[in-house]
């Protein structure tokens, strides 16, 4: 994993970006336009995007581990702490506001 | 499911076999597809055999041996966080076919839970096929929105103040959690402590066991 790739660093905090479009994405719906932080840099891979339909998958595309309160997400939670953690391409991703 | 529609079949005209009973769209879309690769050379009948047995061989008890052999040496567990690939080969389990594997420790304080919101995403060279439930809509809803509730279905219901974290395994990363190990299991070696970590202990909706079942 090349831990230096991307424009993001573990402790950012962003939001994901709240777009639709056809085709195969890997954003699940429902961390759409909500804001979290990145808690771990995994490295560039190829892009799911564009593999889907037997693409080449270039130029590469920087993957993150984001992590969002379980309450922001959801409105509420029973464990305080509780966290929802995803895998999340940087071209999904903006610096929170 | 192709692994299982052949048992009892007899063969028919063009060396395989089929079943008899009324097959569903994607069955038979699957199966022409076999066919016309066959037919072409692409792949023979004995390759998909092999991989069927490939897949069939990887089983939880690859992660199972991952966990115990971590729970005795902590010089191990250090590189299976570290590197989970590497100590995967250590111990003689091919991680290859995994893009990227990351190992979630369970502590006291922090539990791990994994799902694939969007399909069903599994590290199959450690735990095998996933089980149904795991590519259920219902485990893939509620797993995020409600992780506690799914926990305490499966018998489990960790404290208020313990952090819960749910991954959802949405691209390269394939999980697998290292659950703590059983209070009053310190008596038991290596191989009595695989035993006690089941498929869904490393998923993280339980506990491992805390005592090896009679009849293992």
């Amino acid at each position: 994993m090349n831990l230096r790739a991307g424009k993001y660093r573990a402790g950012d905090r962003v939001t994901v970006k709240l777009e639709d479009r056809p085709g195969h994405i890997r954003t699940p719906w429902y961390v759409r336009g909500k804001s979290g932080w990145i808690e771990r840099v995994y490295g560039e891979f190829l892009n799911p995007e564009s593999l889907a339909y037997g693409r080449d998958g270039l130029p590469r595309r920087t993957l993150y581990l984001v992590a969002f309160n379980h309450a922001d997400i959801w409105g509420k939670s029973v464990g305080a702490k509780d966290k929802v953690l995803v895998d999340i391409y940087e071209h999904w991703l903006d610096p929170a506001a | 499911m192709s692994e299982g529609h052949d048992a009892g079949q007899t063969p028919q005209d063009h060396g395989h076999e089929h079943p008899k009973h009324e097959l569903s769209h994607y069955a038979k879309r699957i199966y022409a597809i076999r066919d016309l690769l066959i037919e072409k050379g692409v792949i023979t009948d004995k390759d998909i055999q092999c991989q069927i047995e490939y897949q069939e061989a990887r089983s939880p008890a690859n992660g199972a041996n991952l966990v115990a052999r971590a729970w005795v040496d902590p010089a191990f567990k250090a590189r299976l966080i570290d590197d989970p690939k590497a100590a995967c080969a250590e111990m003689g389990i091919d991680a290859t076919s995994i893009n990227e594997f990351v190992v979630l420790e369970n502590t006291e304080k922090v539990r791990h839970m994994v799902v694939c919101t969007l399909c069903s995403c599994y590290p199959r060279p450690i735990l095998g096929r996933p089980p149904d439930w795991y590519k259920s809509f219902n485990y893939r809803q509620r797993a995020v929105n409600d992780p506690r509730g799914v926990m305490r279905e499966f018998g489990l219901v960790p404290p208020d103040d313990v952090e819960v974290r749910i991954h959802d395994s949405t691209a390269d990363i394939r999980y697998l959690v290292l659950p703590l190990r059983p209070k009053g299991t310190e008596g038991l070696n290596e191989t009595a402590l695989a035993k006690l970590v089941t498929r869904d202990s490393m998923i993280g909706v339980m506990d491992p066991l805390s005592a090896v079942p009679p009849r293992s």
